[in-house]
This record gives structure tokens, sequence and C-alpha cells, in this order.
């Protein structure tokens, strides 16, 4: 198995666990992972709504390098990456102004773009070409007792819903229910992060933010698993933030679920970054049985 | 969209139950399409011969459709899984006989289809006039004044 | 061929085809086409003073052949053909043009209407000097009546035709009849007990001399025509013997399987394996469910309980399925509805969420004989402080079903109704997009209901959650909504949420609909031959449809549609002959060469080999008119009445002629 794969760019910031540990996963299930030749922003973020074409043309670059570097899939791990580059291909098949446009944009660095370049997210490379029974049978560390917390994240399966429930996903519940975990009943896995707002707006994001934490607190989960740069450190680096504001003393670990899954096929937490996370992970680290 | 001025002539075999209710009922929802298709009414599209089509495109036809019950829907039980059977038969003798690819199009349209129907005319119409005028009526005159000039003029 | 003259009948019918076909210049165009003695445009040809014109030219001009170019011939052609025949002409001997559905309804362009509609009349004058004078063949008609479904719809058409004296079998999936009715306890907006208007009419029926009771049984084939339906209906195993069990409910007492899963108590309460599914059941009678039952499903009962107190000894554990052919002359299909699966709106938890339930759960629930005997409670046993119902769950939804079930916000009145009367001091909320309330007093209903202190807030609910974000959502459940009237986002915290699921078409009525030969619209309902003017028939002739098969709708219109099939089948039933279609094949045996090919093709087995003769040969009475053996033919020997060869290949000229 053998993937082209975009790492995005929060994989060489904030996001490095994510990049790190998704490496090391796929490496320990046999993927090969060949990161995509000078790539660049996938074009989302605010920049889509102000400059729309503009965006899409950003977009393409990357999908078009991607289709003359080889003929694998293209795989993206943050949830952005992933709509974003799946929204072009969308567009530039349903509009011809936008198929045009883009081309004529690619046209000025001697680039074209079909608008054909299968996309895909890392977890529906897991789920569905690694597939539940391969990853339950290369377990060497079951998760069993560790409460997980999935959190999808808006744009996991919004808008297209392509590999999962679009309102209600649960590929990932399933993922570590084959890893031996105990998944809770995480009623606001879609809910948004606030993403961006954490910026701007940072009493509102906050406001999201303790509802997704307290969801969990509730719930009685050890861990929080996520599935996107921006909503992994809105929801691990505010937590004090959340705390001084709502009066909670929120301490819950939030990881990359790649990190976690890594940990279940016994790959090092060095290897997976777990050093970097803010929120300790130790507790967790230690729930799991040897 | 192929804007090439040529109107094309097109006829259209339609099931009496499934498609031409269909047909009607695009009438009645008022869809619009273009007027290109005569339809020709027959009680199950398993009465349909090669020989209809081949007269309809040695009359001046440019393209022919058949459209019958979709399979299981047949008031005749299977007729429609007769004309499905042929068709592929008669497709090979068109070609045989020089005809182009697409000139001819089997499709299932239900009563309740008022809306498949005037996208498939709509298509149709449209393929057809891509493909250009046939001219097999032009073709066959020519042929026959050739042989049997009195026979043309009489 | 002798001289033909053809009369061309042209009509405007006010501006729908005059609006945009020049109808004047199509008239003096037919009136230069070869045959055509006379051309006329009329306003509305289909009134009697247009009916007259061609009368009268038949009468006073000779006219041989006329078309009629105007609407669908579904539409008028029996009324034009009928003129012909009264003017004394053959009525075959008359053709419509179809220039409205086909040409001016579905053209932008008024020219390029016109050309068309020159190119359809042309079809038709180049077809009729080959028309032939044709008979409709009469058959007789065998006076019995299949009902299918036995709900509210099916019981009350096989009680009307009953007392008009005819013979009626009415065949039921279910052990019981009684259909979705059954389950309710109150009825909109009057507020009637269910039951109580339902099971005399439902005992009725039972006694009924005229009606034979199928229960448990399901329709496997249907072969025929109008007037001579031959059915083939399979009656399950129930194995018990009806003749004999008393429905006393002993057995079931006495089974030692008691938590199965009540069907009709929706899964919130329990039957046993051997069961009566309702107290005021008819048939009855007890079913054994095999899949349950521990002696057929396993082999191993210790006990056989049932059969020890069963005093008659109607338990028969050998007892097989029964195929029984039945000969009626008219089909009414009232095959219900299924209530659209809530489980597929993800957002709002059902099957996930305690205390999230269907409208046919809370009709149970609400029931005075259901599962918690009409305590109107939440899966823990208290009585819920707030309920909030949401209408439109699966309807007027593009993601499901884009149609509006017309029933869901009476119902939810209903359930508000019923909430406020047992429980004062309950909140109760609707969140709806539109209360459509049309039908008699129903809007006082509505009225009524807000003067009773309901909440309505006009939205569609985003989620139901058990997130909770202050303390009095604590331990509950919590319906986000927009309020669209305040313009605020609301979070109401529920301790019960009913999800008013709308009303989908059972689950296999397409299988069903082919079953008997007529179609399903585009929503999966069965097809209607005309939506306004045909409502309760199909396409098939003598087969009729009522009730929410066709469409969803609520008991009074479902009542109505029953009679008014009932009606249309007495129409035919009624008679000892129908006149049925000539246009059926015939074989010349002298160019026949016996190949058979025809024969195995027929799908009516319509087509016998004739030793004597050595060709094959047509039973009339059999034959369908599909055509499949003409186009079958490598010699064209076959050839169908009203569909010949020459004929449509004169079409065809016709069409490409102008």
């Amino acid at each position: 198995m053998r993937y082209l794969y975009y790492p995005g760019c929060s994989a060489e910031a904030t996001g490095k666990a994510y990049d790190i540990s998704t490496r090391a996963l796929m490496a320990k299930l046999g993927v090969e992972l060949i990161e995509l030749d000078d790539w660049n922003c996938c074009g989302a973020t605010s920049y889509f709504s102000v400059r729309e074409l503009d965006s899409f043309a950003i977009a393409a670059r990357n999908l078009s390098i991607a289709q003359a570097q080889g003929d694998e899939d293209l795989v993206a791990i943050c949830n952005a990456c992933y709509t974003t580059l799946s929204k072009t291909n969308r567009y530039m098949a349903e509009s011809d102004e936008v198929f045009k446009a883009v081309n004529g944009a690619l046209g000025v660095v001697g680039r074209s773009y079909d608008g054909k370049k299968p996309v895909r997210h890392i977890m529906d490379v897991l789920i569905n070409d690694v597939g539940l029974d391969a990853v339950a049978d290369k377990v060497t560390r079951r998760l069993t007792g560790v409460k997980v917390a999935p959190y999808y994240g808006c744009q996991y399966s919004r808008p297209m819903g392509t590999f999962d429930d679009t309102e209600f996903p649960t590929t990932m519940d399933s993922l570590f229910k084959a890893l031996g975990a105990e998944v809770v009943d995480y009623p606001s896995k879609l809910k948004c992060c606030g993403g961006l707002m954490m910026m701007t707006k940072e009493e509102g994001a906050l406001r999201m933010c303790h509802e997704l934490l307290k969801t969990a607190a509730d719930k009685n989960a050890d861990v929080i698993v996520a599935a996107c740069p921006l909503c992994e450190m809105n929801l691990e680096a505010y937590q004090p933030r959340v705390n001084s504001t709502f009066g909670t003393n929120f301490k819950i670990p939030v990881m990359y679920f790649t990190q976690l899954a890594g940990l279940a096929f016994g790959v090092e937490p060095k290897k997976l970054a777990i050093d970097l996370q803010l929120v300790s992970c130790d507790d967790v680290l230690a729930a799991i049985p040897a | 969209m192929s804007d090439n001025g040529f109107e094309p002539r097109l006829i259209g075999f339609l099931c009496r139950w499934c498609s031409y209710n269909g047909a009607d009922l695009a009438g009645t929802a008022r869809l619009k399409y273009p007027p290109n298709m005569v339809p020709i009414k027959t009680n199950c599209s398993g009465r349909v011969e090669p020989t209809h089509i081949m007269k309809a495109f040695a009359d001046g036809a440019d393209g022919v459709i058949i459209a019958g019950c979709h399979p299981g829907d047949c008031h005749y039980i299977n007729g429609n899984y007769r004309t499905a059977g042929r068709y592929p038969l008669m497709e090979k003798l068109l070609e045989q006989l020089g005809l182009e690819h697409g000139r001819v199009r089997l499709e299932w349209v239900s009563a309740a289809e008022g809306d498949k129907f005037a996208r498939v005319v709509g298509e149709f119409t449209e393929e057809i006039r891509a493909l250009g005028p046939l001219g097999w009526s032009e073709q066959f005159k020519d042929e026959a004044a050739a042989v049997a000039p009195e026979a043309v003029t009489a | 061929m002798a001289e033909e003259k053809i009369g061309v009948y042209i009509c405007h019918c006010g501006t729908n085809i005059g609006g945009k076909v020049d109808v004047e210049e199509v008239t003096k165009w037919a009136a230069t086409q070869p045959n055509v003695a006379v051309a006329r445009e009329y306003k509305y040809m289909c009134s009697d003073p247009g009916q007259d014109l061609i009368k009268n030219d038949i009468k006073e001009l000779g006219i041989t052949r006329a078309v009629v170019a105007a609407c669908s011939p579904t539409m008028h052609e029996p009324t034009f053909r009928k003129a012909a025949s009264d003017g004394g002409l053959n009525p075959y001997l008359l053709q419509m043009a179809n220039i409205r559905e086909h040409c001016s309804w579905v053209t932008i362009d008024p020219v390029a209407a016109t050309a068309k509609a020159k190119r359809i009349l042309s079809a038709q004058i180049h077809r009729l000097p080959l028309n032939e004078p044709l008979e409709p063949i009469e058959v007789p008609v065998n006076h019995d009546v299949l009902v299918v479904g036995g709900g509210i719809a099916g019981i009350e058409a096989a009680l009307k035709l009953s007392a008009t004296g005819k013979h009626v079998t009415l065949v039921e999936r279910n052990p019981s009849i009684g259909g979705h009715m059954a389950m309710f306890d109150k009825t909109f907006p009057t507020l009637d007990c269910a039951a109580c208007i339902l099971t005399p009419k439902m005992s009725a029926l039972g006694k009924d001399p005229n009606i034979t009771l199928m229960a448990y049984s399901e329709v496997e084939y249907v072969e025929g025509y109008v007037g001579n339906f031959t059915v083939k209906v399979r009656k399950k195993a129930r194995y018990v013997n009806t003749d004999i069990c008393t429905g006393c409910g002993a057995c079931q007492e006495a089974c030692v399987v008691r938590k199965v899963k009540s069907e009709f108590d929706q899964g919130l309460g329990f039957r046993s394996a051997i069961y009566i599914p309702f107290a005021q059941a008819v048939p009855l009678r007890a079913t054994i469910d095999p899949a349950k039952c521990l002696t057929l499903s396993k082999g191993k009962c210790k006990q056989q309980t049932c059969v020890s107190a069963c005093g008659p000894g109607a338990i028969d554990f050998e007892q097989k399925d029964e195929v029984v052919e039945l000969d009626v002359g008219a089909i009414i299909m009232a095959t219900g509805f299924e209530l659209w699966d809530a489980a597929q709106e993800t957002r709002y938890g059902y099957g996930r969420l305690d205390n999230v339930i269907t409208s046919l759960e809370f009709e149970r629930i609400s029931n005075a004989s259901g599962p918690t005997g009409g305590e109107i409670v939440c899966k823990n046993g208290e009585a819920p402080k707030s309920v909030v119902i949401l209408h439109c769950v699966g309807s007027r939804d593009q993601n499901y079903q884009e149609f509006c079930s017309r029933v869901c916000c009476m119902y939810s009145l209903k359930f508000s109704h019923l909430i406020k009367e047992h429980l004062p001091e309950t909140e109760v909320y609707e969140l709806y997009i539109d209360m459509r309330c049309f039908g008699k007093n129903y809007e006082e209903f509505y009225r009524r209901l807000m003067d009773e202190g309901v909440n309505f807030v006009r939205g569609r609910a985003a989620e139901v959650t058990d997130v909770a974000l202050s303390p009095d959502e604590e331990g509950r459940l919590v319906v986000k909504t927009e309020d669209t009237l305040l313009g605020i986002v609301r979070r109401i915290p529920a301790d019960m949420v009913i999800l008013s699921a709308g009303l989908s078409p059972a689950h296999d009525a397409k299988e069903v609909s082919q079953i008997f030969g007529f179609g399903c619209s585009a929503n999966g309902f069965y097809l209607e031959r005309h939506p306004k003017l045909e409502p309760v028939a199909t396409v098939t002739d003598g087969i009729f449809i009522a009730g929410c098969c066709q469409y969803p709708k609520d008991i009074p219109d479902t009542v109505a549609q029953a009679g008014a099939a009932a009606a249309g089948v007495l129409g035919l039933v009624d008679n000892d002959t129908v006149k049925v279609e000539p246009t059926i094949s015939y074989i010349d045996p002298e160019k026949c060469s016996g190949c058979h090919i025809c024969v195995g093709l027929c799908p009516h087995n319509a087509i016998q080999y004739n030793e004597e003769k050595n060709a094959a040969e047509v039973i009339e009475a059999a034959c369908k008119g599909c055509g499949v053996c003409v186009s079958a033919c490598g010699s064209n020997v076959p050839q169908q009445r009203g569909y010949l060869d020459v004929q449509i290949f004169a079409e065809i000229e016709g069409a490409l002629a102008v």
C-alpha cells in the first residue's frame, strides 16, 4: 500500500506531533507514505471566504503536482486540508467557470489539472484500505480500560460524508473499539472547537471548547482523540483559559488519534511525539496494559 | 451544446403503459424539451422491430429512441426483457449497415418519470445534433434514381 | 385501397394548444394533405358542439376516417371514438394526434410547436387509410373481488362491497386485521377513541358471510386481466388449527417464551412465542412465531406448555403453508404505509438516546391497552415534566422524503392534547416548520391547543443531545433549535422527545406493485391512473388503490377513498361482461411454418401450436396485445390488429414527411 502524502502547514508547526505519529503509525502498519514534492498551503482558513477562486488555484497546484508525481491517491491528515482539496475537485467538476479559472492560474506556472486526483483522509485509508480486521490483528498492546472520547470536528465528514455518516460519524469509534479501548458516547463529536475564532473572538471560541471538554469530563473520558491540528490545539492549549473563564478544573489529555493508535501497535511514545503534548498524557500511558 | 443550425429529425417509439404516460406527465408538468422527436405509440416496447427503426432512418430520421417500462414493471410481464435482449443484436446489425453508434437509444421511462422523459429527449437531441444529419433518405433516393429513374418520379 | 375521406379536427383546448400552436395554420395545412376531405378547428373539440362537428361530417360529408388533434388519447380517445360510433363510423377508424401533452405544453417556441404539431398529425393522417374496422372483445366478468390489506381502507372497501351482495376475499399479511388505526388511542381532531370506532367494523367484517378473511396470508402471483384475474395467495402456517382455536389466550399465558418484543406495541411491550397480537384481534386466533417458538426453531421445548394449556387441542406443529388459488373480477389494493425509520436522522438520537421515541411508540404509550396502561411515562417510569415534539422528521426534507406526510401536524396536536390531559403541569413544545391544519375542524383544533398552553416554536430542531450545559439540563435531554419567530437559538430541556416521523411507502411496495402489474410514483407510493380524476384507479384496468398506499392521508380521506374504490369496482363487477381492446394478435395458418418461436415468447401463454395445421394459433381470450410475437417472427406472420406493420410504417412515413 502506497500513498502520496500531504502533511499540510500545521504539520510543520503546532501539529508536528500529528505528522510524526502518522508517519510512525503507517510505517508500523506497512503503509508507505511518499511526501508530496514542493507542496504549498491547501488554501484553507479565511482565504476561501475572501478570494475563493484564488484558493481553488492554490489547492489545485498541490493536486496537479500529485497527479504528475504518481498514480497513488493523495492522503491528507488535517480535516481542513482534506475538505479543501476534495472541495476543489468537486467544484472543478461542477463548474466550468472554476475549472477554467483554476487552469488559467496554473497555466501561468506551466501546470494544468483535470480535477480528478482522488483525495483521501488518513482515517479513510485506515478503515477502508488497511481494514479494521487487519488493524485488530496487528494490535500488540490493547487499549483495554482506556476511556476514549472520539472528537471528529466540523470538517471530518461534513459536508460530503464521503466515508462516514455526514451528521453522526462513527469510524473513529470503530477504530478505537477494534484497538480494545472503551469508546465513550460523545454526542459533541461534531461540534465546532471554535477554530480560528480563538484569535478573533476568544470568548465565543472558549465557550465552544468548554462544551466539548465538559462533555468529555461528564462522560468520564480519560482522553480526547482528535483528527485535526486546530481542534487539537484549541482543546489542549486553551484548557487553562477555559478553566479560568468558566471556573472549571479540566486537565484532560488530548491526543491525535494516530498517537493513541500508535501506542496500541507498540510504537514507543517518543516516536509518536507524545512528549510534545501540553497536557500530560502520563495517566493514559500508565492505563494501557503492558 | 453544439449549435450548428442543424435540427435533427427524431422518432420515438413509446410503450403505452409507461413511457407514453411518462411523456404525458412531462406535458402535464409543463416541462420543456426540444421539439425534434415525434412519438409513435405501441402497446409494448417489445412490439418494436428492427424494420421499424430502419424504416425511420430510410425515411429521413437522424435518430431513434425506443422507450419502455423499467425491468420488472412491464404490463405484459416480460415484453421489455425481449426488447432488452434484442436491442444489442439490433445495434450490431445497424453498425454493419454503417450506422454510427449513438443514433439509436433504448431508455426505461416509467409513467412517473416525466422529468426523465424530458431529460432523455433533450440529451438525445443534442447528441444527434452533434453527430449531424444522417442523410440516408437522400442517399437512397440517389441510389434508386441511378438504378431505375422512373421509379423515383412515379 | 378505396378512396378514403379523412376528416381532421383540431382542438384549441382554450389556450392550452391554441396559445402555442398556430391552429389556423395547421388546419389550412391539413386540408391539403392526402385523402383529407375536411379540416376543422374548434375551441373545445371535446364539448358537445365539437363532437357534433365529427358526427355531422360523417353523416353529411360521408367522412370514412377521422383524426382528432387534441390532448392525450388517455384523456379523450374514448370520448371521440364514442362520437364516431354515434355518427355511424367504426370507432377504430378514428385516431388521436396528441398535440397538447406531447407538443404545446412541452415546447417553448410557437413556430417549432406548430411544426411539431403538423408532424404528429401527419403521422396519423398517413396511418388512417390503413386502419381497419375493429370490434371490442366482450369478455365475461367474475363478480368476486379481492381486497389486499386489512387496515381501515381495506376493511371499509370490503364492507361496502359486501353490502351490495358481492363476495369479497380480504387478504391481510399480519395475524389480525386493523392495521395502524388499531394501534392508535384517539383520532384527531374529534378525539374519538380509535378502537371504539374501528373494532365494530373489524368485528362486522369477521362475521360477514360475504367476506372471506384470509389473515396471515400474502398474495404471491396474479395473472389475467380486467374481470378475470387469477390470484395465488399463500396462507402462512400459524401452527394453530384456526377452525378449533377459540382465541381464549390460554396458550400465550402458558408459553415459556414470554419476552418477545411485540410488533403491535412497537417493541415497547412483550408477547409470547404463541400469541394473539391484541385483545380485539380479528380473527381472534393464536399464531405461533416459528422463529421464537422453541419447538419450531430448536426442536426442543421440554414442557410444550401451550399444547397442554389448549383445551380444544388446536396446536399443530406439523402445519404447512398453503397456497390457495382465487378467481376474481377486480382487485383493491389497500396495503398501507410504514413509519419512516427515524434512526436515519442520526442527529435526533433515536435508538441511541433513551426517551427519544417515535410517534407510533407514543401512540402505544398513550393507549390504555398499551404497554404502560395509558400512563405517559419515561423509561424510568416517571412522568415527563417537559415533552418536545419534533415535526417533519424525514418529511419535507431533501435528504430523505421531499413530500409532506400530511398527518403529522395533526397527530402531533393530538399528542399535545393527550399529554396536557394526562399531565396538566407538563410543558409541551411543538417544533414545527409550518402548521398544516387543512381538514374539517383542524384549524379549530390547533387554536384549541394554543389555548391549552402548548408552546409552539417555529423552527426545525438542529439536534437532540444529552450534553447538559446548565443545571436544569443535567440528566435530561436537550433539544437545540432555532426559534425563527424570535430569531434566537434555544435549548429546550426535555424528559421525552417525540419524533413525528413521516409516512413511507411499504418497504416492498415496488415488488408488490410488480406482482400486480402497475407502477409506483417517484416517491414510492402506488401510482394512480390520473392524479385528479382517477385517484383510485391504476393503469391496469380492474385494479384499484385506496388509503396510504397511494399517498399519506388521514382517516377521513382514507375512508372516502376506500368507498370510491369500492364504487369503481362495483361499476365493473356488477356487469356480466366487459369490453376489452381488440388490439390483439392473429396468425394466418397458411403463412405460418410452425417454427414455434412465438409460442415460447408469449408472456401470457396465448399462443399454442396446432399440429394438424402445423401452425401456431392465437388464443384470443388470453392474448393481451403486447405484440412480442409480431416482432419476433422471422416471416412476419403474426400481426397485431391496430398495430399492423403497415400502419406503423405509415406513421413513420407521415411523421417524417413534413
